[in-house]
């Protein structure tokens, strides 16, 4: 079963619909017993860094996907939810994230021309940088939907696909069993769904 | 590189399409959920759904397909018509709308549109506005292009995106439906003063209307259409196909 963590932020109707489509078992929960006690782990989130890392932090939640990570268990953090997987973001100030992956979370504005639209918003394709079990459905050049105006960096050794947008940017990363996606999977069309069907066919955890 | 969007807008009235529809091998022509999966499988980028519901009941119709939809469809669902006060972004919002759209509600109550951003993000709130001109002045519409507010709709504009709104849908009364081409002149001048995403609607009629759109304002990042969809005139793979051959970035 995948527990998707439910502390507040944002809207989960659209991912566990996508998560039923592709008969994936999955449950909406903000209980730590049920993220402990799930096979996987999903992480989603939008809106602003520091508010999502302070309601993970005041739910305890924080400290149960460190440690369920740790375990071995496999983690997928989605849009904000990848960000908050790195050390840091630099994002109205500076916040800790969990640390699960080395690397920070920095404003595009001044990294990508001038002359692109701040946030990328919209279907962009993926370059792939490493291989990875979460591409084994999809191909490199497969588009997929980005909100953003922040991404990661500092992390080149975690990333497994990247987007150009003026720059190349962050889309995918994975440390061993954490992954994160930039992008919306739950809003990729078919690509994103045979992602999530990658993420559901990962081994379990052992308990 | 980001590819240019082409969106379907779907009249949504008790709970069924308005407009006819004329598809081959689609059963239920006016059913939105069966609308929507054939324009996700063909290739939409995204969709929209204006509610023109005026009661209570049909609203509950509305939303109950919203919510069909949502669980079966997985690309961006923008919904409109109808939308006041927080309480709307709400409704829709629950039921798998990604992003909601204001149009005379945002005229009506100015705040609407910075307090939706501040609580919902700003990639959630999108400026629907009806332009026409006047005197050779762009003015803003409110009650679906029947009442001119007197507002220039330039600076109505860059208000709305200065208080939050992440994207903006200029709809040209004036090429309207007439399907001879979308209103450059009108989408160059809001493309000049915002800096967010820009969709344009109102006056396709061919596939080459959307490649003219795309190759005179880079800045134009999608197409808003309806009934060319709905009644096969342009269909969305040859379009996506024009645009690939006319060297435009399109997701295929």
């Amino acid at each position: 079963m995948i527990a998707i963590v439910d502390y507040g932020v944002g809207n989960l109707f659209s991912l566990k619909c996508s998560l039923d489509a592709i008969g994936a078992e999955a449950v909406v929960t903000g209980d730590a017993a049920v993220l402990r006690n799930a096979g996987k782990i999903i992480l989603p989130g939008v809106g602003a860094f520091g508010d999502a890392a302070r309601k993970l932090q005041s739910t305890g939640l924080d400290t149960v996907i460190k440690e369920e990570a740790a375990a071995g268990k496999p983690i997928l953090g989605i849009c904000l939810g990848m960000q908050l997987l790195f050390e840091k973001s630099y994002e109205f100030g500076e916040h800790q994230g969990l640390g699960l992956i080395p690397g920070s979370v920095v404003p595009m504005a001044g990294f990508i021309p001038a002359e692109l639209k701040i946030p990328h918003i919209g279907w962009n394709a993926l370059r792939f940088q490493k291989s990875s079990p979460l591409f084994r459905y999809i191909q490199e050049g497969d588009f997929v939907y980005f909100v953003h105006s922040y991404f990661a960096a500092q992390c080149n050794e975690f990333v497994i696909a990247d987007t150009e947008y003026g720059q190349y940017l962050t889309a995918a990363v994975q440390n061993k069993n954490v992954f994160g996606c930039q992008f919306h999977p739950e809003k990729s069309g078919t690509v994103g769904l045979n992602i999530l069907k990658a993420f559901a066919q990962l081994e379990d955890a052992p308990c | 590189m980001i590819t240019k969007r082409i969106i379907p807008c779907l009249d949504v009235r008790n709970g069924r399409v308005v407009k006819g529809v004329n598809f081959d091998g689609l059963r239920d022509v006016s059913s939105p959920v069966a609308l929507a999966e054939f324009y996700s499988s063909c290739g939409a980028d995204e969709l929209v759904f204006y509610d023109i519901t005026a009661s209570a009941e049909g609203r509950s119709l509305f939303t109950e397909i919203l919510t069909q939809t949502a669980s079966k469809v997985f690309i961006p669902l923008t919904v409109g018509g109808g939308i006041n006060s927080l309480e709307d972004f709400d409704r829709v919002l629950k039921c798998g709308a990604d992003k909601v759209s204001v149009n005379s509600g945002a005229i009506r109550n100015p705040d609407l549109v910075a307090q939706a951003a501040k609580r919902y993000g700003s990639q959630c709130v999108v400026l629907s506005a009806d332009v026409k001109r006047v005197d050779g002045v762009f003015h803003v519409f409110a009650k679906g292009g029947r009442e001119d507010t007197g507002m220039e709709a330039i600076r109505w504009i860059r208000r709305c995106v200065e208080n939050g709104a992440g994207e903006v849908v200029v709809n040209s009364i004036d090429t309207d439906g007439v399907k001879g081409g979308f209103d450059l002149e009108m989408l160059d001048a809001v493309c000049d003063a915002v800096s967010v995403p820009v969709i344009a609607s109102g006056g396709a009629g061919t596939i080459q209307d959307f490649i003219a759109l795309f190759q005179h304002n880079s800045k134009v990042d999608a197409g808003l259409a309806a009934s060319i969809f709905h009644f096969g005139e342009v269909k969305i793979p040859d379009l996506k196909q024009a645009m690939a051959e006319a060297n435009l970035s399109v997701r295929r």
